[in-house]
């Protein structure tokens, strides 16, 4: 795989971000604020951390994803596409009635996309499953997740980890988009799970603390995930919830609200200008 | 024609409306600005409670409530309520008979753009596959504010289905009754009967005119309580029309149109066809584009009942 400098995955995630933002206007609808927050965790896993093969979707050696917070499929989307799965364009198409884009992931339609999700709490247990799976077959595939923190609070996601640590998955790593809000406001305000990390790490698990913006320090976190033997890894990647769009961040209202004409402009202009300074221009 | 109000809506509102009596109990699973449960919560904050993201959870917590005397109303959309707690309300709220009401909104494919993973199709199905449970569809605002009181009212596991779509009103509240287990003739007609539930009520109406323009007589029926089903007024129906049709926002297994079937296949067997989702899952997209790919229309209604006509008179 090509080396990405920092410089490089800084632009493709903030071109993320603005396909984030061009779905969810042309969809009038659809999940914003956790997809923003989760573009860097998306950015590092597809241009640095796993093996893939875009032409070839389906390839038996790859490493898995599993998007268990489905409602952010504008990031996993933005992000596949990017990657060359499917052609951007078709991104305008997202939760229209002709496509193939789902509002939430589907694996049957979507080329890249690895498990169907949408109902929170299930899929980290698929990725336990596809997990199991490599174990069984002695291959050396990898398996991915990315889990909410309004989602642990479905006690799936809790036997999921219990079985993954009494497993010894440490073919699997999971990250937390720990951006602190939900549906109704703050996870610790509506059911708080706290305290994430003791949890995580009295269920077994290894538990990595990592900023989750900083392509650096997630690189970081997942190399030290792949030397961690008999146990899953967890990355808490401490985030903000609309990151990168000023009025979107640290904002409940922006978890499913699709932004009108106007605030489309001006996300897309703030977006492009991290795009137009790194490019030097 | 007034204005158009979902009846999560009215759901919300009847919710507050009712909501004076101590014993009532609102419990969501952080979806309260969708389920319209939050109309409630602002006005008695005090007997609402935010369960999280946790819905079998929340089942059983409802039970507990019960147990102790509260009249419980737990909410989700239609898919985590019915279906991801599932068996938390068959072994934990119907088994034992207890008095929780499930407010379940976001039913049948116009959720629109959530897709497939999100529009439930099934929950009439298994909801009314358990013992102890009774099952209301209201299809406007009025019906559903009488539907939280009959459910307020009734000793038992009640399980509501809520649209999310904005819908018309069918009724006003002048000389409007509702009886629990009793069906609405909504419309006289002699030809051929059209059995709907939910937002379908409104589309069986529709059929009816374009099919009254062509000289057929349609009556329509609103099932607003499907189970227990109103017998009597299907087998009238059957005895006095000849034929009828169903229609309903669900999977043609195991919905209205398979209760129906039950009733008139034991008693007076007559030609029927069923209007519904056949057997496929929904996908994103505007509600009402997908009411026509999945052949939910007034069209496709009027379609069937000259089928049917064709069986009733071979
Ligand atoms: C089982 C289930 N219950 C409820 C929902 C509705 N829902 C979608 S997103 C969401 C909140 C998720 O919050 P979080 O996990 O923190 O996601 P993020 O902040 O990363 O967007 C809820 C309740 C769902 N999709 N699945
Ligand atoms: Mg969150």
């Amino acid at each position: 795989m090509s080396e990405y400098s920092l410089n490089d995955l800084k632009k493709i995630s903030y071109k993320i971000r603005m396909n984030v933002i061009e779905q969810v206007y042309h969809a009038a609808s659809g999940h914003p604020g956790g997809s923003l927050s989760s573009a860097d965790i998306f950015t590092v896993l597809y241009f640095s951390e796993m093996n893939v093969d875009p032409k070839n979707p389906k390839w038996e050696e790859r490493d898995r994803f599993v998007l268990s917070k489905g409602h952010c499929s504008p990031a996993l989307y933005a992000t596949l596409a990017e990657k060359g799965f499917f052609p951007k364009e078709d991104l305008s198409t997202f939760r229209q009635a002709d496509s193939y884009l789902e509002g939430h992931p589907n694996m049957t339609y979507v080329p890249g996309v690895d498990m169907s999700t949408g109902s929170l709490g299930q899929g980290i247990s698929a990725a336990v499953g596809m997990a199991l799976a490599g174990k069984l077959d002695k291959k050396d595939y990898r398996v991915y997740a990315l889990l909410g923190d309004g989602e642990l609070q479905e006690g799936q996601v809790w036997e999921a980890l219990m079985a993954a640590a009494h497993y010894k998955l440490d073919n699997m790593v999971a990250f937390l988009d720990y951006n602190r809000l939900q549906i109704d406001g703050k996870i610790t305000e509506v059911m708080s799970p706290e305290p994430v990390a003791d949890k995580f790490e009295a269920f077994g698990w290894k538990v990595i603390n990592a900023f989750g913006h900083d392509h650096q320090q997630l690189k970081e976190a997942l190399a030290e995930a792949k030397k961690t033997k008999g146990k899953p890894t967890m990355i808490i990647a401490h985030t903000t919830k609309g990151k990168g769009v000023s009025f979107m961040e640290d904002a409940a209202g922006w978890h499913g609200t699709a932004p009108n004409k106007e605030q489309r402009d001006q996300a897309i202009a703030e977006l492009n200008a991290v795009v137009l300074e790194l490019e030097g221009k | 024609m007034g204005d158009k109000i979902a009846t999560r809506e009215a759901y919300g509102s009847a919710l507050a409306e009712f909501g004076g009596d101590n014993r009532i109990v609102v419990l969501d699973a952080d979806l309260s600005k969708s389920t319209k449960t939050d109309t409630f919560k602002k006005k008695y904050p005090e007997r609402f409670i935010n369960m999280g993201i946790a819905e079998a959870n929340m089942m059983a917590t409802a039970a507990g409530l019960a147990s102790c005397g509260k009249i419980v109303f737990a909410s989700s959309f239609a898919m985590f309520a019915a279906g991801r707690a599932f068996e938390q309300v068959r072994n934990s709220i119907c088994y034992p008979r207890l008095n929780v009401k499930i407010g379940a909104t976001h039913a049948g494919i116009t959720v629109g753009e959530d897709g497939a993973s999100h529009q439930a199709i099934e929950d009439i199905a298994i909801m009314r596959a358990v013992p102890n449970m009774v099952v209301l569809s209201p299809s406007d605002a009025v019906e559903t504010r009488h539907a939280v009181k009959a459910a307020i009212e009734h000793d038992g596991p009640v399980y509501l289905r809520l649209g999310r779509l904005a819908v018309p009103a069918l009724y006003s509240e002048e000389n409007f009754t509702f009886e629990l287990g009793k069906g609405i003739t909504v419309a006289e007609g002699t030809d051929v009967t059209i059995i709907a539930t939910g937002l379908m009520v409104h589309t069986a109406v529709a059929a009816k005119e374009i099919l009254a323009g062509e000289g057929i007589q349609a009556r329509v029926i609103d099932i607003h309580t499907i189970k227990p089903i109103d017998q009597g007024i299907i087998l009238k129906a059957a005895k006095e029309t000849g034929a009828i049709v169903t229609a309903e926002e669900h999977n043609v297994i195991g919905g209205l149109g398979s209760a129906v079937a039950e009733v008139l296949i034991q008693n007076c067997p007559v030609p029927l066809k069923m209007i519904g989702v056949q057997d496929k899952f929904g996908k994103s997209g505007k509600p009402d584009k997908l009411l026509e790919m999945y052949g939910l229309t007034a069209n496709d209604i009027v379609s069937q009942v000259k089928e049917v006509l064709k069986l009733k008179n071979k």
